[in-house]
C-alpha cells in the first residue's frame, strides 16, 4: 500500500538568529562593525555574542543570519587561511578571501550557508576594501555595505551621510568615503543606535573594529536591551 | 545500509504512527528521515557561581502527555570537568551520553595527563548535532553543557540544529521563557554556592507552576575545580494558598 500523503516537515534545518552588520571602507581604513544579541523568534538567547571574526590582520568578516551555518562558515574559513599560509609562507590578501568566501558559499549553493556577510579590511595597496554577499555567495566590492536584520534601515543612512560618490555612476567611481576614521565611527554608532529603536533583532551591545596600517583595533559599546 | 535498518525499525515499533516503511509506486521502500521526540524531558538551567557552575533539571520523562518516567536523570557528568543536562528526546541524549563517553575514554587513553576541557567537550558537541542536522536526522535535543577547567567557568548550549553560544546563565524549552527573566534580574557573578542554589530553586518552582511537563522532583549538578558531583533527588516546598492563584477568573469571567 503505497504512502498517499506527504508528511509536513516538523523541523527546519534553518532558523534565523538575527542581527545587523556593517563595514565602511576609507581611504586607508576599514570599520566592520556588528551588534552582540542572538535572537530566536521572539526570545532573547544571549547578549554577548560576537558576529564578528578575523580572518587575518587585513581582513574581518562580520556575519548574521543562521549562527550554526555562521560558525561552520567561520570555521571553514579559517581553515583554509591557515592551510595558504603555511602553503605560501603569506597571509592571504583580501580580495582573495573575498573570493574564497563566494566560492565557499556557492558551493553549498543547493543546501546554501544562511549566512549574510560583508567583509571587510585593506587591499593588497593598504586602502579600505569591503566585500558584501548573499547567502549564495554573490559578491561584489564597493565602499560601504550592511548586511542582516537591520540592513534596510542602515542602508539608506549610509548613502546619506557617507559622501561617497553614487554607486549609480557610469562610469563607475570609488565608493570608498572619504570620511575620516572618526567621522565614520561616528556615523556606525549612531546607525545601530537607529536600528535597535526600531528593530527587534538589532540591540544589546556593538563590536566595532578598525584595521588599518597600525594593525587591528577593537571597541565596545553598550546599545539598547530591550 | 544500517541506518535505513535502524529507521525501519524504529518505524515499526511506533505503530499507529507511521504506516511503516511502504513500497513506493517505484518499488523502491522510502524512508522518512524526519522525526518527533517521543519521549521526552523539559527544560534544563544553568548558572555560573563563584566557586563553578550549577545546574538543574526535574526527573520527568514524559511520553506525549503522560509522565512516563519519574526518576529520569537528566544530569550527567562528562569527564572531570564538566556536567551535561539536556532536554528534548531522551533516546537522543543517551546516545550523546554513550558518545561523549567514548570520547572522554579515548582521552584518557591517551595517557598523558591531558584531560578535555569544557569548551573542547562543547565544541565536539556542536560539531556532532550540526552533522546531524546537516543529514536531515537530528538529535532532537537541548543540550546545557557546563564545566570548570584551570580556574575557568564555562557554560554553553547547543540546539538540535546545532545553535550554539555560551553566556553567564542558561536554560533550556519553558526554562527559557519563565526562567531566564528571573535569571538575568537575579544572577550576579559573585553568589555563593547557597545563593546560586536559592536563585535556581525560585526559577524550578517557577516551572513547576507552570510547566504542565514538569515534576516536584529535582537534582542539581555541581561542578567546581574540585569536580562534579550531582546531587540526590529533592523536592521544593509548593505554596498553592498564593494570592494568584485565588480565583483566577475574576477579571475574566467565563475563561479558565
Amino acid at each position: 500500500m503505497a504512502r498517499g500523503f506527504k508528511e509536513h516537515a516538523t523541523w527546519s534545518p534553518y532558523e534565523n538568529n538575527g542581527g545587523t552588520c556593517v563595514a565602511i571602507a576609507g581611504l586607508d581604513y576599514c570599520i566592520v562593525a556588528a551588534d552582540t544579541r542572538l535572537s530566536l523568534g521572539y526570545s532573547i538567547l544571549t547578549r554577548g555574542h560576537s558576529k564578528l571574526f578575523k580572518l587575518s590582520d587585513t581582513a574581518v568578516m562580520a556575519s548574521s543570519g543562521f549562527q550554526a551555518d555562521v560558525r561552520t562558515l567561520q570555521k571553514n574559513l579559517e581553515a583554509r587561511q591557515k592551510g595558504y599560509y603555511h602553503q605560501h609562507g603569506k597571509p592571504m590578501s583580501c580580495p582573495g578571501m573575498a573570493q574564497l568566501l563566494s566560492n565557499t558559499l556557492y558551493y553549498k549553493r543547493f543546501f546554501p550557508y544562511y549566512s549574510f556577510n560583508v567583509l571587510g579590511g585593506l587591499d593588497t595597496e593598504g586602502k579600505g576594501c569591503v566585500y558584501t554577499y548573499d547567502a549564495v555567495g554573490s559578491y561584489e566590492r564597493t565602499g560601504y555595505s550592511t548586511q542582516g536584520s537591520g540592513a534596510e534601515l542602515i542602508m539608506p543612512i549610509l548613502d546619506n551621510q557617507l559622501k561617497s560618490a553614487s554607486p549609480l555612476l557610469y562610469p563607475p567611481r570609488e565608493t570608498a568615503t572619504p570620511l575620516t576614521e572618526q567621522e565614520a565611527l561616528e556615523i556606525v554608532k549612531d546607525t545601530f543606535a537607529s536600528a535597535t529603536e526600531r528593530q527587534i533583532y538589532t540591540g544589546d551591545g556593538l563590536e566595532i573594529v578598525v584595521i588599518n596600517k597600525d594593525g587591528i583595533h577593537k571597541e565596545y559599546l553598550d546599545l539598547k536591551k530591550d | 545500509m544500517e541506518h535505513t535498518i535502524e529507521a525501519f525499525k524504529r518505524e515499526e515499533s511506533l505503530g499507529a504512527r507511521h504506516s511503516g516503511a511502504a513500497a513506493a509506486s517505484d518499488g523502491k521502500i522510502h524512508i522518512e528521515r524526519t522525526q518527533y521526540p517521543y519521549v521526552t524531558g523539559s527544560s534544563v538551567l544553568g548558572i555560573k557561581y563563584k566557586d563553578g557552575i550549577l545546574l538543574a533539571a526535574d526527573m520527568a520523562a514524559s511520553y506525549g502527555s503522560t509522565k512516563r518516567y519519574k526518576s529520569f536523570q537528566r544530569l550527567k557528568p562528562v569527564g572531570k570537568h564538566a556536567v551535561i543536562g539536556a532536554s528534548g528526546e531522551m533516546s537522543d541524549f543517551q546516545q550523546i551520553s554513550t558518545m561523549l563517553d567514548e570520547l572522554t575514554l579515548r582521552d584518557q587513553m591517551w595517557d598523558d595527563s591531558n584531560t578535555l576541557g569544557p569548551h573542547e567537550i562543547h565544541s565536539y558537541l556542536n560539531r556532532i548535532m550540526y552533522q546531524r542536522r546537516n543529514k536531515f536526522d537530528p538529535l532532537w535535543n537541548n543540550i546545557i553543557l557546563g564545566g570548570v577547567k584551570n580556574g575557568k567557568k564555562y557554560l554553553g548550549v547547543v540546539s538540535m540544529i546545532g545553535v550554539h553560544f555560551e553566556d553567564d546563565h542558561v536554560a533550556t524549552g519553558f526554562g527559557q521563557h519563565l526562567a531566564r527573566p528571573e535569571l538575568r534580574k537575579q544572577w550576579r557573578a559573585d553568589m555563593t554556592l547557597e545563593e546560586g542554589v536559592r536563585l535556581l530553586e525560585k526559577c524550578l518552582l517557577v516551572l513547576y507552576y507552570r510547566d504542565r511537563s514538569s515534576i516536584n522532583k529535582y537534582q542539581i549538578a555541581k561542578v567546581t575545580e574540585e569536580g562534579v558531583t550531582i546531587s540526590s533527588p529533592f523536592a521544593i516546598e509548593t505554596n498553592w494558598e498564593l494570592e494568584a492563584f485565588q480565583n483566577p477568573t475574576k477579571n475574566a469571567e467565563g475563561s479558565w
